[in-house]
């Protein structure tokens, strides 16, 4: 596998798809549960070169898209409050509430900001006394350490006009929702890299353990994720079933000690609303009694109830593994990027947007 | 959201930031989250706070699996 002038990319991603088709001896399941392999998987034109009897689908590993539809009206409403100033991640601007979205209530003049760092959300608030600023939080383990970060800045500063609308959810509850989910039937996941960066392995061992699913940590690259997808399908056919990581120049076995540290200090777990998969138990990372004065749902009134998603809208079984995204009858026509319905087109990283950009009889990189 | 870019630490802001370089672009970074980060290490930033120290991988994780695959599928190449 060294990279020399006879072992090229090309030809080294041709020799793990021979030894894929080679190694995969019946029908089996494999799910991506990360954004950022979702858009790998389609940009790379990888699912072109896997046996046609593994079936690689993309799970709820786009924190936008899982995010519940009650939650987006959560946010969209604290725009339209006076004094405040919402600040948001890019990905979330988009998304459509039951009524607007965040961005059509900025275009009506509403204050809504788009920020790529919690710590810009800080910021604002330092520089804009007379405003209070709400972070809309969302993301996995990866993102709710900087939530927690700029929480911790806020009460040592003394900062009364910065608050939190905390939609952070936890993924290893979520893998256990799917690992029981009898429609799923899962044989195996390819684990999300830089979640685990945070929560290390451990987390995942009652896959293999409890539920017999294979499970690889892999790295984003073509190859790094053909080898990940190798090593399940090895674990599946060996029955040596683990939790492996290859993915160890950013994923410690521990994970990040100092990142869960700061999570714990700040949050707590509860039971939490994901789009398409419903409540999940402790899935939720809560903002503890501790730290109330940053969390808006508790400082102000906001509506928080359940809402069905909208009409036609397929984004829950898009995300459960169960259907692909041209499944859904709104998919292309009445859902596309510029004008989308649900939130899997939404994100870059939703697996219908992905798939629309990338998987339309385009190129594939990796034949002549 | 999920996106991490690997960035090189340059220099220190204090205690808890730090200018780092990704590509040709300089950004300000917050490091609480990885303690021990020091300059010209190279870091994983996620929302604008790195993550942690990306390290020299030593390939025999790759190896050992490569060659139990090899086996497997019945050729060595």
């Amino acid at each position: 596998m060294q990279d020399t002038p006879s072992n090229t990319p090309r030809e080294r991603i041709a020799k793990l798809s021979r030894a894929l088709d080679r190694i995969v001896d019946r029908r089996i399941k494999v799910m991506e549960v990360c954004g950022t392999h979702t858009v790998s998987i389609f940009r790379q034109g990888l699912r072109s070169l896997l046996p046609a009897s593994l079936e690689l689908v993309s799970g709820p590993g786009c924190p936008v898209c899982v995010t519940d539809q009650a939650e987006i009206d959560a946010a969209v409403s604290l725009a339209r409050m006076e004094g405040i100033t919402v600040a948001t991640y890019g990905d979330m601007i988009k998304v459509p509430g039951s009524g607007t979205s965040l961005l059509e209530e900025r275009s009506r003049g509403m204050d809504v900001r788009v920020v790529t760092s919690a710590d810009q959300a800080l910021s604002l608030a330092r520089n804009c006394r007379d405003r209070t600023v709400v972070l809309i939080a969302v993301g996995f383990e990866t993102t709710a350490p900087a939530t927690a970060s700029v929480i911790l800045d806020a009460r040592s500063e003394g900062l009364e006009n910065f608050l939190v609308l905390d939609l952070h959810k936890s993924v290893p509850p979520a893998l256990k929702a799917l690992a029981s989910d009898p429609l799923v039937k899962l044989d195996a996941f390819l684990l999300p890299g830089h979640v685990s960066v945070i929560t290390g392995l451990t987390p995942y061992r009652f896959l293999p353990e409890e539920h017999g699913i294979a499970c690889a940590v892999a790295g984003f690259e073509a190859e790094e994720i053909m080898i990940g997808l190798l090593e399940t399908a090895r674990q599946v056919k060996t029955g040596r079933l683990a939790v492996a990581s290859l993915y160890s120049r950013a994923v410690r076995p521990e994970g990040n000690p100092a990142a869960r540290a700061v999570i714990e200090k700040v949050f707590t777990y509860a039971d939490a609303p994901w789009r398409g998969l419903g409540i999940i138990p402790s899935s939720g990372y809560v903002i503890r009694e501790e730290f109330a004065q940053f969390d808006a749902l508790k400082r102000l009134d906001i509506p928080l109830s359940a809402v069905p998603p909208p009409e036609g809208c397929l984004c829950g079984e898009v995300l459960r593994g169960l259907i692909e995204p041209p499944s859904c009858p709104l998919f292309g026509c009445e859902c596309t990027p510029n004008h989308p319905v649900g939130p899997c087109m939404v994100s870059t990283e939703g697996s219908c947007a992905a798939f629309l950009k990338f998987h339309q009889g385009g190129d594939n990189p990796w034949e002549d | 959201m999920c996106l991490a870019i690997p960035h090189r630490i340059i220099s220190f802001i204090g205690s808890n930031r730090a200018i780092a370089l990704a590509g040709a672009v300089e950004t300000e970074i917050r490091t609480d989250l990885v303690p021990d980060a020091a300059v010209d290490d190279v870091v994983i930033v996620h929302a604008g706070f790195a993550i942690e120290k990306l390290r020299q991988e030593d390939g025999a994780e790759l190896e050992k699996i490569w060659k139990e695959v090899t086996e497997l599928a019945g050729y060595p190449e």
